[in-house]
């Protein structure tokens, strides 16, 4: 489902400070699995993650989603490919301070321009089914640790994507939220969802649920995978 | 509703719910900003209303005036000069006026006495403008008393307050017969202040003022229309030298708002960043930025222009008019007849409303293009 071919990074390319994030990664990943990307700080979990969620364009490479390639796509097919196939949930939760939980959640839907009503039911849905419902109303700024991740989970759902994209989840959760998390993630897999979690947090890819690990260091796979 | 419509709705929506978060910078900002526009419409108001009600009273006076000049200066006319200029083809009739200026001591005002052309006033009456009136506390039936050119009293009884149209011109008005005006001034028969030429056809009367300049050197022909040109002058000068002294005002507005827009804090940025991360395309944060800056402007211009409204035609416009009216020492007390052009109104938002505008969203069109993917790494 989506097919990464020799994709390569360079930030700040042909400068002093040249920093190869990516360097050559050739990956298929499967539709409807929970992959999780290990490895230490700096080995381009995030860049590789960022990448394929279209958030970023690779140095060189290709990138192909559902069959199509992704990577020459004008930023504007690439924008909308963005928010109606992927859910992003960032490390820092990102949520907008002195805006409520309602609002934080139906963010990314504004730009679609559906009905107000049925946007506002889906984004009451999702966080009824977190069990935030209520804090719906409630500034962002004043959610603990675990709430305002899961405003986030609801936040990258609002646009029912298909793949669910998370950069380090746990860093900032105790080990019951993590486990917490790990088993939502469990059910979005059994409901259909592809999951990329980028993480060096044993929780996550020692949990049940987890179908492949991928190791990462210095930008390149530890284990390559074979030419199909 | 289509989705286009809906989506500008909730791009407004949080453009609101954005401004409210910062709402301490924005109301500060707002009322910095309405108060600029208040300033300058207000001059802009004032002086437009002050030409058109000048425009209004020199509507009712003749197209053709001729004083005599002697030294250089306006002199008594002599009544014979009538009969031959009303020889000249083209001139309808010629009429002599009586009038002149009066200081009352008692209130150190000036007052314009007139012998009107077709009112009757019978003698040892007068009527007053709404000015004198208040002054001088004045009602139908008082008696006013004058001190005569040889220092004797002469007094005359109110027969009524002139309330005309404009009280911009006849606020310091008094209206009495040729006969006590002669007495009270000691000015003989044969005399008068000047002549009111009528001319039929318009695109005539420099012509006609040629002729009677040829006829009388010692003659000022003096044209309605240059009148006017002299009214519009003043007051375009006047009201130029308010907007000089607000230019400070308007500058440091222009600061404030440059530094706002064009100085993004980092939390700006982060959310800037954020929203393209959630799938915000480069355009819809402009769009986003457009109207939290057309909401300020907007808000700012409309308070700003309807707060000028009531300051200039419902509050006397207690803060600018001793400058641009400039009248006599009697300031005349009048409420001015709203008039608002529509061109001047556009030239006002197009330099209030569009630079803040464009200068908002300029430093965040720099922002907003910047990759989604710094947020990840941030």
């Amino acid at each position: 489902m989506i097919e990464l071919q020799e994709v390569r990074k360079v930030f700040h390319a042909g400068r002093p400070n040249e920093q190869v994030a990516v360097a050559g990664v050739s990956l298929t990943l499967e539709a409807g699995k929970l992959t999780v990307f290990r490895g230490p700080s700096g080995s381009g979990k995030t860049t590789l993650l960022s990448l394929i969620g279209c958030m970023a364009r690779p140095t060189s490479g290709r990138i192909f989603l559902k069959g199509r390639e992704i990577t020459s796509l004008p930023v504007r097919f690439l924008t909308d490919l963005r928010r109606r196939t992927f859910g992003f949930i960032f490390q820092q939760f990102h949520l907008l301070a002195g805006v409520s939980v309602l609002e934080n959640v139906m963010l990314p839907a504004y730009p679609l321009g559906e009905k107000y009503r049925h946007l506002r039911a889906r984004a009451l849905g999702w966080l009824e089914r977190l069990g935030l419902l209520s804090k719906a109303g409630a500034k962002a700024e004043w959610l603990s640790g675990g709430e305002a991740q899961r405003v986030a989970i609801a936040r990258a759902l609002i646009n029912d994507p298909d793949i669910l994209i998370a950069d380090e989840p746990t860093a900032h959760l105790d080990t019951r939220l993590s486990r917490e998390f790990m088993a939502l993630m469990a059910d979005f897999r059994a409901a259909g969802t592809t999951i990329l979690i980028a993480s060096h947090d044993p929780l996550v890819h020692e949990a049940p649920a987890v179908d492949r690990v991928v190791d990462l260091r210095d930008g390149r796979l530890l284990t390559p995978e074979a030419p199909g | 509703m289509g989705p286009l419509f809906a989506k500008q709705r909730y791009l407004l929506d949080f453009a609101l719910s954005c401004l409210w978060r910062r709402r301490g910078k924005n109301l500060a900002l707002l009322t910095v900003y309405t108060l600029v526009v208040f300033a300058v419409a207000s001059v802009m108001f004032f002086t437009q209303a002050l030409k058109r009600e000048a425009a209004l009273v020199l509507g009712a006076t003749p197209e053709l005036l001729v004083q005599k000049l002697t030294l250089g200066r306006h002199d008594l006319i002599p009544a014979d000069y009538t009969h031959r200029i009303r020889e000249i083809r083209g001139v309808g009739q010629v009429t002599g006026r009586l009038w002149g200026y009066y200081y009352d001591p008692q209130v150190r005002a000036n007052y314009t006495v007139l012998a009107p052309q077709g009112v009757e006033v019978p003698e040892r009456t007068v009527l007053v403008g709404a000015g004198i009136a208040r002054v001088r506390h004045l009602t139908r039936g008082a008696t006013l008393t004058f001190q005569g050119y040889d220092g004797k009293p002469y007094s005359f009884q109110v027969r009524g307050v002139l309330s005309p149209e404009s009280e911009l011109l006849s606020a310091d008005l008094i209206l009495m017969s040729a006969a006590d005006l002669r007495r009270l001034f000691g000015l003989p028969e044969g005399l008068y202040t000047d002549l009111t030429v009528a001319v039929a056809n318009p695109r005539e009367v420099s012509t006609v003022a040629a002729k009677i300049q040829e006829l009388y050197p010692d003659t000022r022909p003096i044209v309605r229309e240059e009148i006017r040109r002299t009214y519009e002058a003043a007051f375009d000068w006047r009201a130029g030298i308010l907007l000089a002294v607000l230019s400070g005002a308007l500058l440091a507005f222009l600061i404030f708002a440059w530094d706002k827009a064009a100085g993004l804090s980092a939390e700006e940025r982060r959310e800037i960043g954020l929203l393209k991360a959630l799938g915000w395309d480069t355009a819809e944060v402009l769009q986003l930025k457009f109207w939290e800056g057309a909401v300020v402007s907007l808000t700012a211009f409309f308070l700003g222009t309807v707060g000028a409204c009531l300051h200039v035609f419902v509050a006397p416009a207690p803060l600018f008019a001793p400058v641009i009216k400039g009248w006599s020492i009697l300031y005349p007390r009048f409420r001015l007849t709203p008039f608002i052009s529509l061109f001047d109104l556009g030239i006002l938002f197009f330099f209030t409303v569009v630079p803040y505008t464009v200068a908002t969203i300029v430093p965040v069109w720099r922002a907003a293009s910047m990759d989604p993917d710094q947020v990840m790494r941030s």
